[in-house]
């Protein structure tokens, strides 16, 4: 489905990486590692398509993510180091408008059902500047129930989470894999999915 | 026999030819600057309604029509940088950048000049003088917006998309500037009405000539500044004489 | 679940940014009252005479508008590149151009239309007539989404930049000059007797060609400006 070919990335002058294949199938999970600075983040930004590879491509169901544009796009979830999430609007708000730039219209209904399993019931009205930060990243992790998306890719997604959140995230990603999903992440909190094998991947 | 034209694209030779030319194109331009000005002194006549103040536009004219085409390789430069991603091109632009602004400061300044004993005041609103104006000003945006942006392949790809909105925007901002400038009677600049005597015709294009030389040995040299600049980690630039030594 | 079509999302983007808008009133009026107060100064600063007052009118509230309006662009992008909004909106199974329309029109409504409204107010203050009044509306309410447009692309050369805000008006300013010409020019054309109609078609043919190439070239600013 994924396949990586000879990815070399490089941030100012800094080659980060290079030569880097992989492919992700169906139903796989596969964790990105290496120290800091290693390019983790840029690896998963590069295949979001925000940064632009020095060489080789990335290629979804066969086809480069280059042409593909929006119809890749509308099979892929990213969950970044931000938040994406606006102070001024409610936790509903915020997830009904994330949900519609991924390009699904969100019932209220639904949208508070999903707030509600994030462990946010009672605070889907209130602005999300009173929330904090481990709340806030709740709501941003919404997003993945609401999501139809096939490829997830995860920039620290247990950050500022408590031990009932981590297990929950590890509970959405074991379903997410059980429905061929496939999960690309990066962690330095560890985080164990029953059932599967964990591929990992080392950028040194 | 084909040639590749490519090979000439990448820094790492394009270094070596621009260093070889350079001397020419200086040597030349300083010839022709020798010759264009002792012309526009010496050899061309008087003119019967400006006097003498008319020997500016030898400076004003090639200065203006520079600044204008400077501007529209620079784009085209710009364009090339960024559909095909090449190095030089970005380069190529950077380094035209000053020598356009510089060429469309003197062009005002010459104008100013030139407009003191002729209108009697430094400035009039006219609408060459005002198209010249707003033309320095997108040079300058081009410049700061490069000059602002730390990481150089940003710098290059954001600078090139300026200039090509800009250079879209060139021809709308001069009728516009026309437009106004009649609506509101401006006085135009008429250069000495419509027989211009041989030795001022000479004058006038070798100077036009001396410019481009003049413009086309900065350029390189700057370029040849900025690739050091850039590949200054590469190990060809560690294998060159002049940084060995 | 359903899924949205392009329509739907460019009408998210604009009810969300006015929802934002709304909540952060204070950013809004900041801008008009900066509008009001640069075209009140200018009374002050030449004298009273209203000879030379309705003269200069719609020169000042075009270049006061202008001046408004880079007020505004600096935020058009910057809040939600910082909250990582537009990473998400780069994403968007839809094409960014109309994500970036959208966030225009939203941006011209909080920050254009409401100094349409305003000018005549403030044009009585330079004894305008009521011809030249009207005029300068339909003027200013074509060129104010030009203005936006043209910004937009501005705001998103120079995201997350030191200095951006004075940067961002050094770029778009010149580039806004053909607006402002047949702007005022319309207004001239009233008090000198002549057709207002050519500066009012070609202020709209302006607005038309902003409409088809300033979303796409926007778009493409912000790609850049995210790697």
């Amino acid at each position: 489905m994924l396949e990586v070919s000879n990815l070399a990335c490089s941030r100012g002058e800094h080659r980060l990486f290079s030569g880097l294949s992989f492919n992700l199938h169906l139903g796989q999970i596969m964790q990105v590692q290496g120290v800091n600075g290693s390019g983790k983040t840029s690896l998963l930004r590069t295949l979001c398509g925000f940064l632009m590879p020095d060489e080789g491509d990335i290629v979804w169901r066969g086809e480069s993510i280059r042409e593909l544009d929006e119809d890749y796009y509308a099979e892929m979830l990213y969950l970044g180091h931000l938040n994406a999430i606006k102070d001024e609007l409610s936790a509903l708000e915020n997830l009904r408008i994330s949900a519609g730039l991924s390009g699904i219209k969100l019932e209220e209904k639904e949208a508070i059902a999903a707030l509600r399993r994030m462990g946010l019931r009672g605070r889907e009205k209130l602005p999300t500047k009173v929330l904090s930060q481990g709340q806030r990243r709740r709501v941003a992790l919404a997003r993945l129930l609401v999501s139809d998306a096939k490829l997830w890719i995860l920039d620290e997604p247990l950050t500022a989470l408590d031990v009932g959140a981590v297990a929950l995230i590890q509970e959405l990603i074991a379903e997410h894999l059980a429905q061929q999903g496939m999960v690309i992440f990066t962690t330095h909190q560890p985080l164990h999915v029953a059932g599967v094998e964990m591929r990992t991947l080392s950028l040194s | 026999m084909a040639i590749n034209w490519f090979k000439y694209s990448a820094p790492t030779t394009f270094y070596g030819l621009a260093g070889k030319m350079i001397p020419w194109f200086a040597f030349s331009a300083a010839i022709l600057f020798a010759i264009g000005l002792y012309i526009g002194f010496f050899v061309a006549p008087t003119d019967a309604q400006q006097g003498e103040f008319y020997r500016i536009m030898f400076i004003h004219v090639p200065a203006s029509i520079l600044s204008m085409f400077l501007y529209l390789i620079m784009a085209g430069y710009a364009a090339l940088g960024l559909i095909f991603n090449t190095r030089l091109s970005a380069m190529m632009a950077t380094a035209i950048a000053p020598t356009g602004a510089l060429f469309a400061l003197i062009s005002l300044w010459t104008g100013a000049l030139w407009g003191k004993p002729m209108w009697g005041t430094w400035w009039l609103w006219d609408a060459r003088l005002t198209s010249e104006l707003i033309l320095l000003f997108l040079y300058l945006g081009f410049i700061a917006l490069h000059a602002s942006i730390d990481d150089p392949r940003r710098a290059d790809r954001a600078a090139a998309l300026l200039a090509i909105v800009g250079s879209v925007n060139v021809p709308i901002i001069y009728f516009s500037v026309k437009w106004w400038n009649t609506l509101h009677q401006g006085s135009t600049i008429k250069f000495s009405g419509t027989t211009m005597h041989i030795a001022m015709q000479q004058a006038m294009f070798t100077m036009l000539a001396a410019c481009w030389l003049y413009a086309i040995a900065v350029v390189l040299v700057r370029v040849r500044s900025i690739i050091l600049e850039r590949e200054r980690n590469t190990t060809w630039i560690a294998d060159l004489p002049e940084v060995k030594q | 679940m359903k899924k949205s079509t392009m329509l739907d999302l460019l009408v998210l983007v604009i009810r969300r940014d006015l929802v934002l808008a709304m909540r952060r009133r204070a950013d809004v009026l900041a801008t008009l009252i900066f509008f009001v107060m640069v075209v009140s100064l200018f009374p002050l600063g030449v004298g009273p005479e209203l000879d030379m007052l309705r003269k200069m009118a719609a020169g000042v509230l075009w270049v006061a508008a202008l001046l408004a309006s880079m007020l505004s662009l600096g935020r058009l992008f910057s809040a939600d590149y910082l909250d990582g909004t537009l990473e998400q909106m780069m994403l968007a199974p839809q094409s960014l151009s109309m994500l970036v329309l959208g966030k225009m029109t939203a941006h011209w409504m909080v920050s254009g239309l409401p100094l349409v409204l305003l000018a005549p107010v403030l044009g009585l203050q330079f004894d305008m007539s009521a011809r030249a009044l009207g005029v300068l509306i339909v003027g200013l309410l074509l060129g104010t989404p030009i203005l936006s447009m043209v910004g937009a692309i501005g705001a998103a050369l120079t995201l997350g930049l030191r200095g951006g805000g004075v940067l961002l008006s050094l770029l778009v300013l010149p580039l806004c000059i053909p607006v402002l010409i047949f702007g005022t020019g319309a207004v001239e054309a009233v008090s000198s007797g002549l057709s207002v109609a050519s500066h009012l078609s070609l202020l709209g043919a302006l607005l038309v060609l902003a409409l088809v190439f300033t979303p796409w070239v926007t778009a493409q600013a912000l790609r850049i400006s995210m790697e």
